[in-house]
């Protein structure tokens, strides 16, 4: 299922990843509208438990995690439309996280009883995994999680939210919960030493920028949806406000910055295995240019909404926060940007390059 | 998804490669917009593609190709680039009219025109605007008059690009007098050596003469002339300006090239440079592999059987946009030298950028303006309503 190679050069998802994608799209289009958003934001939980439940019943806990621990042993490319559906929906509950990023990590580290029986429950979707990573300076969702994957010093922690002072750090984003975490850390709870850590972590950056360029592309193209649909509708002068050039030209150029990330974001997906300065520096141009079709997009959509896009009313908000929050996610554009120099200054140039990467024959 | 080329595609590369290192003038050509001599120096080189079987690589054998796939093309485009190889003079008949004629000729007129236009024994140019008929190109008033067995043409056509030294042109024609608006175009082929035909170059911003003014009195070709039926015009341009935005026209080796460049520029200057500037130069290194990898996404569609539809417009907006930044952050890095003529002196490595970022000035104005590209997006990719 992960690899269907046809042996030669082909962009196109297979039918399983459009398939996968496709279920995840039409249940957060049933149970993540913003009219959900709205209620679980008024009832202040952390998750809307009947939507957690239907996500959890998809199995897509242990997408990432390998056959022989219990997972499906699908590799990033299978999950990246996945995240692109969670950016559109602006899912509140740590799909991409727990699934994406943290417990892929748990699992791939050497197993020992305690962490063996986490990751077991983590994949019966009894639980979550929230991941302290040196590259964000807070812990999301570390509240609702059943365990703390925590790196301090280079090595990994495996601690049970109870065990930790958790220290709530509101976000504008109201669905975003994050923490810093105090004490608690000790020689036993280490789970993964500097050696050990080290690799596994860099791969856990690669995909959290490349899940959160995904969100991002996501939430981007969800800007554009909605102030397409106010435009169509909202009259001025006697005519829908999409009918002016002034409006039209903003939203293609919003759209022009999706099409144009898209691409490299997909193409980062299909190659994060090669771990080298190549994949690094497309993960880190799609989380770049993902930011930045979100930002215009967002700004777009606030823009043709007129007076309603400033107003708590209109959904366009929850977006724009999400989008703020997820920039400086999994690294900032300044981190991003010197992984692009460093491949840019150092690698091979040109046109014969475009797929190459350090393992490749010449 | 499978981002690695096959056995057969790495062979393929190394072929074109060696052919190129083998045949590609080691000096550039001179300008084929600035003289005759250039203008035919580029078509010897074409004849010489033709000769190797690498004039048009997708299209079938019989007219002189390989029928190959678009993603063989892409790899050819990059190494042809990668070699430097002369720009193609005849980019007008093998990138737009060939494709067309491919699509809607008749199986004479494929014989006929195909061929000669593999071969670089005839170059093409356009003949689409007119004075009065710019981003409106349904306003074309020349008209195309049938007679017997020819028609008979009549207008003034502008903005012809190689048509000051070209052999033939193809211009959309009013085929029924009383039509309006799209109805009633047909697509027509004249000779520009036809008599009642007159060619007046237009200087451009950088002084050469890229393009021209074409003015027709009473000139008569064969019926044979028209490429679809009467009246089909507008659909076969609208073909033809899907395949120019959309793929062949700015292949992406074009760019990731000049990147190349534009980042050895950086190099040699990057201590004398504001940070700024390394900004822009990893923005554009950024948008070429960008605009390479949307180009193979397309490729990949394309080969499953898709259509090209509104992302001709995406790719037009972005690649003409690209261009633009590209050279400026190389006239950027050139600092007070940008503004010298390689003769000068004191011009050092200032290179071909001050052209390059002139002819990237009119990326957003030819082949349907920005803003009508803009326009096409909105409507037919988001939905939105027509004015």
């Amino acid at each position: 299922m992960a690899f269907r190679g046809r042996e030669t050069m082909d962009f196109r998802f297979t039918e399983e990843q459009e398939m996968t994608a496709g279920v995840v799209r039409d249940l957060l289009a049933d149970l993540c509208q913003p009219a959900d958003l709205r209620r679980l934001m008024e009832s202040g939980d952390a998750r809307d438990a009947n939507r957690w439940e239907k996500i959890s019943e998809m199995g897509l806990a242990g997408a990432l995690v390998g056959e022989e621990i219990g997972g499906l042993g699908l590799r990033p490319v299978d999950f990246v439309l996945v995240a692109e559906a969670c950016g559109y929906a602006c899912l509140p509950e740590p799909l991409v996280e727990n699934a994406g990023i943290a417990l892929p990590l748990l699992a791939s580290l050497t197993q020992t009883g305690t962490t063996r029986f986490v990751v077991e429950r983590a994949l019966a979707g009894e639980i979550t995994v929230a991941l302290g990573h040196s590259a964000n300076p807070f812990i999301a969702d570390a509240d609702t999680a059943g365990a703390l994957l925590i790196e301090r010093d280079s090595a990994l922690h495996l601690v049970s939210p109870g065990d930790v002072h958790l220290s709530l750090q509101p976000s504008i984003d109201p669905f975003r919960r994050l923490f810093t975490a105090e004490g608690g850390l000790s020689e036993a709870t280490r789970v993964a030493g500097n050696d050990e850590a080290a690799a596994k972590l860099a791969s856990a950056l690669d995909r959290g920028a490349l899940f959160t360029a995904a969100q991002l592309l996501g939430i981007a193209q969800r800007c554009v949806d909605l102030a397409v649909a106010y435009a169509r509708e909202r009259q001025q002068f006697g005519k829908p406000i999409g009918t002016y050039q002034a409006v039209k030209h903003q939203l293609a150029t919003a759209q022009v910055k999706i099409e144009f990330a898209r691409p490299v974001l997909y193409a980062a997906a299909a190659t994060i295995d090669h771990a080298d300065r190549y994949s690094r520096a497309r993960i880190s141009h799609a989380k770049l240019v993902a930011s930045e079709a979100a930002d215009v997009a967002a700004r777009t959509a606030i823009q043709v909404h007129g007076a309603m896009g400033y107003s708590w009313e209109v959904d366009v908000h929850f977006f724009l926060k999400r989008a703020i929050a997820l920039t400086n996610w999994w690294g900032g554009p300044a981190f991003h940007r010197g992984r692009i120099a460093e491949r840019v200054l150092n690698g091979e140039l040109g046109p014969e390059h475009t797929f190459t990467h350090a393992a490749a024959d010449a | 998804m499978d981002l690695t080329y096959s056995p057969d595609q790495k062979r393929f590369r190394h072929e074109v490669r060696s052919w190129m290192e083998a045949h590609v003038p080691s000096l550039p050509l001179p300008s084929f917009d600035a003289s005759r001599e250039g203008f035919e120096a580029h078509r010897e080189w074409e004849r010489t593609l033709s000769q190797g079987r690498w004039g048009m690589v997708t299209w079938p054998e019989t007219y002189g190709g390989r029928g190959l796939d678009l993603i063989q093309w892409l790899i050819f485009e990059e190494e042809y680039y990668r070699a430097g190889a002369p720009l193609r003079v005849n980019q007008n008949g093998i990138f737009l009219l060939g494709p067309t004629l491919m699509e809607y000729g008749t199986p004479e007129q494929k014989a006929r025109f195909l061929t000669a236009m593999a071969s670089g024994d005839e170059i093409w140019a356009q003949a689409w605007s007119e004075p009065q008929a710019g981003s409106d190109l349904a306003a074309v008033k020349s008209s195309a008059v049938r007679d017997g067995d020819d028609y008979v043409l009549k207008g003034h056509k502008i903005w012809s690009s190689r048509a000051v030294f070209a052999d033939w042109a193809f211009g959309l024609f009013r085929t029924d007098p009383a039509s309006q608006r799209h109805k009633g175009l047909s697509l027509v082929f004249f000779p520009l050596d036809a008599p009642g035909v007159r060619v007046q170059p237009i200087a451009q911003i950088d002084g050469e003469t890229g393009f021209a003014e074409i003015f027709l009195e009473d000139v008569r070709v064969p019926a044979f002339n028209r490429l679809g039926g009467e009246g089909e015009g507008w659909t076969i341009c609208m073909a033809t300006a899907g395949f120019e935005r959309g793929l062949m026209l700015r292949s992406p080796a074009r760019f990731q090239v000049a990147a190349r460049k534009l980042v050895d520029l950086y190099k040699a200057h990057e201590h004398e440079v504001e940070p700024s500037v390394r900004e822009a130069v990893l923005r554009s290194w950024m948008d070429t592999e960008a605009y390479a990898l949307s180009i193979y996404s397309t490729a990949s569609r394309l080969a499953a059987g898709g259509h090209i539809g509104a992302e001709a417009s995406t790719n037009k907006i972005f690649w003409s946009e690209m261009d633009i930044a590209l050279h400026k952050a190389a006239l950027s890095i050139l600092g007070a030298r940008a503004e010298l003529l390689r003769s000068a002196p004191e011009a050092g490595d200032i290179g071909r950028w001050l052209d390059g970022y002139f002819f990237s000035l009119a990326g957003p104005i030819y082949a349907g303006s920005n803003e009508i590209q803009r326009n096409i997006i909105a409507e037919r990719m988001l939905g939105l309503p027509r004015a």
